[in-house]
């Protein structure tokens, strides 16, 4: 057997090395056969294309390697600077830096960060605070716009000399560019600050919906630049673009988000190519978008959030990790290259450095912005309820960060309409750099200082959903009463008519008639589950009653002795029969439809119906019976209270409907490693010999 | 009514004092009162299940009589009252008023307390200050009764985890004599305390005239 693999794999070997000298080898001339020749303009554009892709991720292995260093500077800052070194190295070698190509960044570099983004925009706080977020992405842009452009303006002809060739187009059409709160620049340097919901949603939120103003203004100035004259009537036909661009953006993402999430309720039996048609309808919803540049950005959001409930419903909870995964790792990745190369291209130049313009600029931008927001929320305050204090507008205004978007936006101006282009890139990329390095580097210490409110760890509980729902349907029920349509009453009608016709027809099988409540519950049973094998692992069995019981559910450490480990790993390698069927074939077209769910269901079915009668009994009815012995007792109560509760006997209800059904487990919490543990658990002797004793106590008691 | 013109306005103030309603609110409100009353004196709860937007609301029963609960009304007595006037309609709706900006925290606590009262009063419907695993059962089961597929397991099985993760978070570790009889008022507190729930239990109540809206039938 080794031997032929020996005798093989030099064959192998042989012929490669013929092939290749066959290929590379001037067929005219007689000189020696080459055995090793290089041949690097084949391969170079793949090869510099994963090279810098390999040198962006390696940054940021380095960056988290130095906690010292990410824990003061985002990590926007840090990949800026070694773009700033790349780009210095590749001009002391003599070569040219590239600098960052717009369609690049517009096709490839931009779409999986908001793609990332739509995908997992949470949905209620948005629609919440839509209102605001409207006014500020709409009403603040606008202002910005006009009046950067306006005072700009003014000072280029207070100060005549270079200046005085810029005209106001010119300026108008710099303030649309520069004026506009970058997504990908807010998402990074928020990721880290963890602020509350309410400040995160309402600054990204406006990030993303004054794409459509940008985009629109963009090349209306664009047009008026090259046409030369603007009439009454442009203007008007310009507003009336915008409303085009907007609402053609997202109808384009909501067709996409419906046909994706149509196409999800057949893959039930593809499950391996589930996750690619979430990726492909809405990078088609992008670039169709753009086709017709209506806003691309707005059309992503939308296939998005359209999609996502109805997908995640069909399907397998493997897809959507694997969906997940590969959302955070492009955008990932595309985040670190966009940053690498703004500090490249700032390097490649061409620069035109004017004191005066850039210094104006970034003070304008900063004024306008706390204008903007300060008299916007005077407005705003009126309607809401929950009202914005001080501290709120302050890191709202605080938070307006420009980045890679107006850098490429100034990078497409045609040099022929704007000979003053080379001095709009240096101002951007002046204010870029000043807003993520100053803003971005302060603005954590300042949240601290102002003592603005955190995130809260969000636990899931099942009486908060229970109650958050009941309120829903109470705060409808009294706007009936009282006969006012309010947001309650509109939501409560969107709903109905969701669960009355959308969801049939776009969520296969049965999940369709799921209400919100038990998918929730499921997904808390699921992570409770798991967490009860963890900590099952991990419990001691002597000292139960002395383990201490917190009130907050904590998560219990792993800190098992190794001989205990090995003697649990010994039973359940005992019971490995049910994985044995599941290892068995790893061809990619022959992979098994989600066996786990199967198992699980009809084994957990029974058993967690045990373990519910045994622990309703131990803490809501009579009174547990005295004459167990204290080790078994020990075990049920050494489990952490919390996790001592969550049997799932949903599964008990209607088995035929879960069969390849994915269970969808709340976003923070890590299934893979964890999914191996479950099926083996499951044929584990100790519990349910546990289970067939307490079973007959109970009995007994009765 | 025959009423002179300064009478109502005079009780319009007073409970514009005590509700902390405007007093245009209270005209609006109202005006919404003899609407739904169709001009008789007191609304009874008839009047309230012919709103239409309440038929379709799985959880109207509760919302009807938490109407005619006397603890909302702010006395100290239990049970039901069979019709109620005007006073009683805004002393209930004044729970979903939103609270006026710049409120002091110590206000703000208050405020969610009586919220927070106001929904336990609607789950505990036997007036024994205790949310006993029934009474929790049938809130779920009202909850999904819109899903007419779902068994009574369900509800069960729901009902259960939450009343054991309430036990687990406020009671903890329980010695094997105890059992857990009920949710108390405290306990609700604990469990519901990062629900903000006085930011959330609002409706607003516009300034603006509800007469022309074509509600109810």
């Amino acid at each position: 057997m080794k031997m032929k693999m020996k005798v093989l794999l030099l064959l192998g070997c042989c012929c490669g090395l013929v092939c290749a000298g066959q290929n590379r080898s001037d067929p005219r001339d007689q000189r020696l056969f080459p055995v090793l020749s290089i041949n690097y303009d084949y391969v170079q554009m793949p090869f510099e294309v994963s090279l810098w892709i390999l040198l962006a991720s390696l940054m940021k292995l380095g960056f988290h390697l130095l906690p010292v260093l990410s824990g003061v500077v985002p990590e926007s800052c840090l990949l800026i600077v070694v773009g700033l070194l790349v780009g210095g190295l590749i001009r002391v070698m003599g070569k040219n830096p590239p600098v960052l190509d717009s369609q690049l960044f517009f096709l490839c570099l931009l779409p999986p960060i908001i793609l990332d983004a739509g995908y997992f925009l949470p949905i209620r706080p948005f629609t919440e605070n839509a209102g605001t977020i409207l006014t500020f992405a709409v009403l603040g842009t606008l202002w910005n716009v006009f009046f950067m452009g306006a005072v700009l303006y003014g000072a280029c002809r207070l100060e005549a000399g270079r200046l005085a060739s810029v005209d106001l187009l010119s300026c108008l059409l710099f303030g649309s560019i520069v004026s506009a709160v970058d997504p990908v620049a807010v998402l990074a340097v928020f990721e880290e600050i963890h602020i509350n919901e309410l400040l995160h949603i309402l600054v990204f939120g406006e990030s993303l919906l004054n794409d459509a103003v940008t985009v629109v203004l963009y090349h209306l100035f664009e047009e008026f630049a090259h046409a030369g004259e603007v009439t009454v009537g442009d203007v008007f036909l310009g507003v009336v673009c915008f409303f085009v661009v907007a609402l053609g953006g997202v109808m384009v993402g909501g067709v996409y988000g419906v046909l994706a999430a149509f196409t999800s309720r057949f893959t039930s039996h593809t499950r391996v190519i589930e996750p690619l048609f979430v990726f492909l309808y809405s990078y088609m919803a992008y670039l169709s978008a753009e086709v017709f540049h209506l806003s691309g950005i707005m059309a992503l959001i939308a296939c998005g959030v359209v999609m996502r409930p109805y997908v995640e419903a069909n399907i397998s909870h493997k897809s959507y990790t694997t969906i997940k995964y590969f959302l955070k790792m492009w955008s990932s990745v595309s985040e670190t290259l966009i940053f690498i190369f703004l500090g490249v291209s700032t390097v490649a130049g061409p620069h035109a450095w004017n004191w005066t313009f850039v210094s104006i600029t970034i003070v304008l931008c900063l004024l306008s912005r706390v204008l903007g927001v300060v008299g916007l929320t005077y407005i705003i305050n009126k309607y809401r309820m929950v009202k914005l204090s001080g501290k709120d507008q302050f890191i709202v205004a605080y938070g307006g960060l420009r980045g890679a978007i107006a850098f490429s936006l100034a990078f497409l101006l045609s040099s022929d309409d704007f000979p003053m282009k080379d001095m709009f890139l240096t101002a951007i990329i002046t204010v870029i750099f000043f807003t993520v390095f100053v803003q971005g580097m302060t603005i954590r210490p300042l949240v601290e200082l102002l003592a603005v409110k955190k995130k809260k760890q969000t636990k899931c509980s099942i009486n908060e959903e229970i109650h958050t729902q009941f309120l829903e349907h109470l705060l409808a029920g009294i706007e009936g009463v009282c006969g006012h349509y309010g947001h309650h009453h509109w939501r409560h009608k969107l709903d109905r008519f969701n669960k009355r016709y959308i969801r049939r027809c776009l969520i296969g099988g049965e999940r369709s008639q799921e209400p919100q409540l038990v998918s929730f519950y499921n997904k808390m049973e699921l992570k409770q589950a798991l967490m009860l094998l963890e900590s099952n692992s991990s419990a001691n069995l002597s000292t139960g009653d002395t383990a201490a019981a917190p009130r907050q559910r904590s998560r219990k450490t792993l800190n098992i002795s190794k001989e205990r480990e090995d003697e649990i790993r010994k039973i359940l390698r005992a019971n490995l029969q049910k994985t044995r069927q599941r290892l068995r074939s790893y061809s990619r077209h022959t992979l098994m439809p989600d066996a786990e769910d199967e198992d699980w269901s009809e084994t957990r079915l029974r058993k967690q119906r045990l373990q519910m009668e045994r622990r309703m009994s131990h803490f809501l009815t009579v009174p547990a019976h005295r004459g167990s012995p204290p080790a078994r007792r020990a075990r049920v109560e050494s489990d952490s209270p919390a996790l001592a509760a969550r049997p799932s006997i949903l599964f008990s209800l209607a088995d035929e409907r879960w069969e390849s059904r994915g269970r969808k487990p709340s976003v923070k919490f890590a299934l893979d490693v964890e999914e191996q543990k479950l099926p083996r658990c499951v044929s584990d002797p100790g519990a349910d010999q546990l289970l067939e004793e307490e079973d007959e106590n109970i009995r007994h008691r009765h | 009514m025959g009423a002179s013109q300064s009478g109502p306005v005079h009780m319009f103030q007073d409970l514009a004092y005590k509700t902390g309603f405007s007093i245009e609110q209270i005209k609006n409100l109202h005006n919404r009162f003899i609407y739904l009353t169709q001009a008789e004196d007191t609304l009874r709860r008839e009047h309230l299940e012919n709103v239409s937007d309440l038929a379709l609301n799985p959880i109207r029963r509760q919302i009807i009589e938490a109407f005619f609960d006397k603890r909302n009304m702010g006395e100290k007595e239990k049970g039901c009252l069979q019709e109620i006037g005007f006073e009683e309609f805004v002393t209930v709706l004044s729970f979903f008023r939103p609270p006026k900006p710049h409120t002091v925290d110590e206000e703000m606590k208050n405020i969610k307390k009586e919220k927070l009262r106001f929904l336990f009063n609607m789950h505990d419907t036997d007036n024994d200050g205790i949310i006993t695993l029934d009474e929790y059962r049938r809130v779920v089961e009202e909850l999904l009764s819109s899903y007419e597929i779902m068994g009574a397991e369900t509800a069960k099985a729901i009902t259960d985890a939450a009343m054991l993760e309430v036990a687990s978070v406020t009671v903890g570790q329980m010695g094997p004599d105890e059992f857990y009889e009920g949710i108390t008022f405290e306990q609700f507190m604990q469990i519901l305390k990062d629900v903000e729930i006085e930011t959330k239990m609002n409706i607003h109540f516009w300034n603006l005239d509800t007469r022309t809206v074509q509600c109810g039938k």
